[in-house]
């Protein structure tokens, strides 16, 4: 543990890119997510065709490979993100780390919109019948009846996908930046001796931020709560 | 609720309209795929010496037995002992005595929100880091098994509180036995239930083992890196590799669909109980880690 408390700096600059993976990748994803839903579950085949092989598809594929491909295929055709080179204070955002954002993003917005799925399919049916009854066309029915309650009743399981998100952020330490896993990783190479030290600190604090998020996410859900 | 409840049954005007929208669609999808096969093209990645490692017998061979081979083996290993664990500590949290409960709850609790990457690391270098292949094979299984048993020992425990109260209740009322009554009577209903769970825990399981990467355990993803690094044909070689593995999850999907049918007698519900699902949060979505 000792090597741990004498590079406190390092460490929290590794959770810091942690943080920053889980913020950007968890809002892109979000938003995604969101997109995918409304194009699964819309009255346009195509477009649910191309929703559902994109969930089949990245669903199955293990996040690591993703982030390979991003990483080291996509700079063979061109896909490098170069242009992406902030420095923001003491974090570099590199064009690794933009390729890595990406892919968890697109990895995280299968799930957030099989999250969102099972939320709509949480509203019972009455609710959309009798809002199709009232005259509302589809956005209408989505916009006033459907997601305002899907929303509520996908809180449990977008929390879960978003832990899961906060997870996954370790393995782009296993591909190129220097965050929470790859620091833990350097840390027992230097001294093998400290192993349970080091891991019980990272450990705990990667338990100390799931909780954080699944605290947030059940005040959400008891504050959106109707009657 | 199924999507088509959502909207009537479209007018001529709407049938026109979803037309357009189609077409829009369509043309936008191929206008993409032809982006990106142009791009592709310009690349020369549709070469053949780009592909002709995934024809070469020898490679093939080596793909099948060195990649998915092990692959299948360690999530096999996994998905075992992870059952296991997940029974002892799922039953362990709904003990009587606090002393066996509170333990159990901790340890669950504390493998599930910790990245499994970290545990493997930990596994690795207490006991694989001398032991060469077999060792990071094993931290492998190690470190899948304790994450994904305490999944499924959060999924046992919802599985046997899903069993109606009255079930354990009569089990005690004709004299067994607490023991009993779980082994007997809450625990085989249970399993049904929570069948189509284990078998989606599967998938996480299957999926994981890429992780294996991190310590250089041998297994599809580092076999495929090195065939990327040899022929530098990194793209095809991912697209390959993310191809075999949706292949063989969605093989899996679909024996957990048949499970489901056959286990529930073709109705398709998650549940002969009522709100199985709702309570356990059995969906799709939790599908995420």
């Amino acid at each position: 543990m000792q090597i741990v408390l004498d590079n406190l700096d390092l460490v929290a600059r590794a959770f810091g890119y942690t943080l920053l993976f889980f913020v950007i990748a968890g809002v892109i994803s979000l938003l995604l997510g969101t997109a995918l839903a409304a194009m699964r579950v819309g009255p346009v085949a195509v477009l649910r065709g191309v929703g559902t092989a994109y969930v089949l598809v990245v669903r199955n594929t293990p996040l690591l490979v993703v982030l390979l491909f991003f990483r080291y295929a996509g700079p063979r055709v061109g896909l490098t993100f170069s242009f992406v080179d902030l420095q923001v204070g003491s974090f570099r955002i590199n064009n690794i780390f933009a390729a890595l954002v990406v892919g968890l993003s697109l990895y995280t917005a299968a799930f957030v919109c099989e999250a969102l799925r099972s939320g709509i399919n949480a509203v019972p049916l009455g609710q959309a019948e009798a809002a199709r009854a009232v005259g509302l066309p589809f956005g209408g029915v989505m916009r006033e009846v459907i997601l305002p309650q899907a929303i509520r009743a996908s809180v449990p399981p977008m929390a879960s996908v978003q832990i899961a998100l906060l997870k996954n952020t370790t393995v782009c330490g296993a591909i190129g930046v220097v965050e929470a896993f790859a620091r833990m990783r350097g840390f027992t190479n230097n001294d093998p001796t400290q192993r349970y030290g080091i891991f019980v600190v990272f450990a705990a604090i990667f338990v100390v931020l799931v909780f954080a998020v699944s605290f947030l996410a059940n005040r959400l859900e008891r504050r959106w709560r109707v009657a | 609720m199924s999507a088509s409840v959502l909207f009537d049954a479209p007018g001529p005007r709407t049938v026109r309209r979803h037309r357009l929208y189609t077409v829009a669609v369509s043309l936008v999808v191929l206008a993409v795929i032809g982006w990106i096969g142009l791009r592709l093209y310009q690349e020369g990645q549709f070469a053949y010496e780009m592909w002709e490692v995934f024809i070469t017998p020898r490679y093939v061979e080596a793909i099948l037995v060195d990649g998915v081979l092990v692959v299948l083996q360690m999530a096999a290993a996994a998905v075992v002992l992870s059952v296991v664990f997940g029974l002892v500590f799922g039953i362990a949290k709904l003990a009587e005595s606090p002393f066996v409960r509170l333990p159990a709850t901790a340890v669950v609790e504390f493998f599930r929100a910790v990245p499994v990457l970290l545990l493997m690391i930990l596994v690795f270098f207490s006991y694989g880091i001398t032991r060469g292949d077999s060792g990071a094979y094993w931290s492998v299984v190690v470190a899948l098994m304790l994450y994904n048993g305490s999944v499924l020992a959060e999924v046992f425990r919802a599985g046997i509180q899903a069993v109606p109260k009255g079930q354990s209740e009569a089990g005690l009322a004709i004299g067994l036995r607490r023991p009993q009554v779980t082994n007997m009577i809450l625990l085989p209903q249970a399993v049904k239930i929570m069948l189509p769970a284990i078998i989606s825990q599967c998938v996480v399981a299957l999926k994981d083992t890429s992780l294996g990467y991190a310590v250089a355990a041998p297994g599809l993803v580092l076999l495929m890196t090195r065939i990327g690094q040899q022929f530098n044909n990194q793209l095809p070689t991912y697209i390959v590799t993310a191809l075999i593995y949706v292949l063989l999850c969605s093989v899996l999907a679909v024996i957990a669909t048949l499970v489901q049918r056959r286990v529930f007698g073709g109705r398709g519900g998650p549940s002969p109980f009522t709100g199985t699902d709702a309570e356990t949060g059995l969906d799709n979505a939790s599908r995420a880690a």
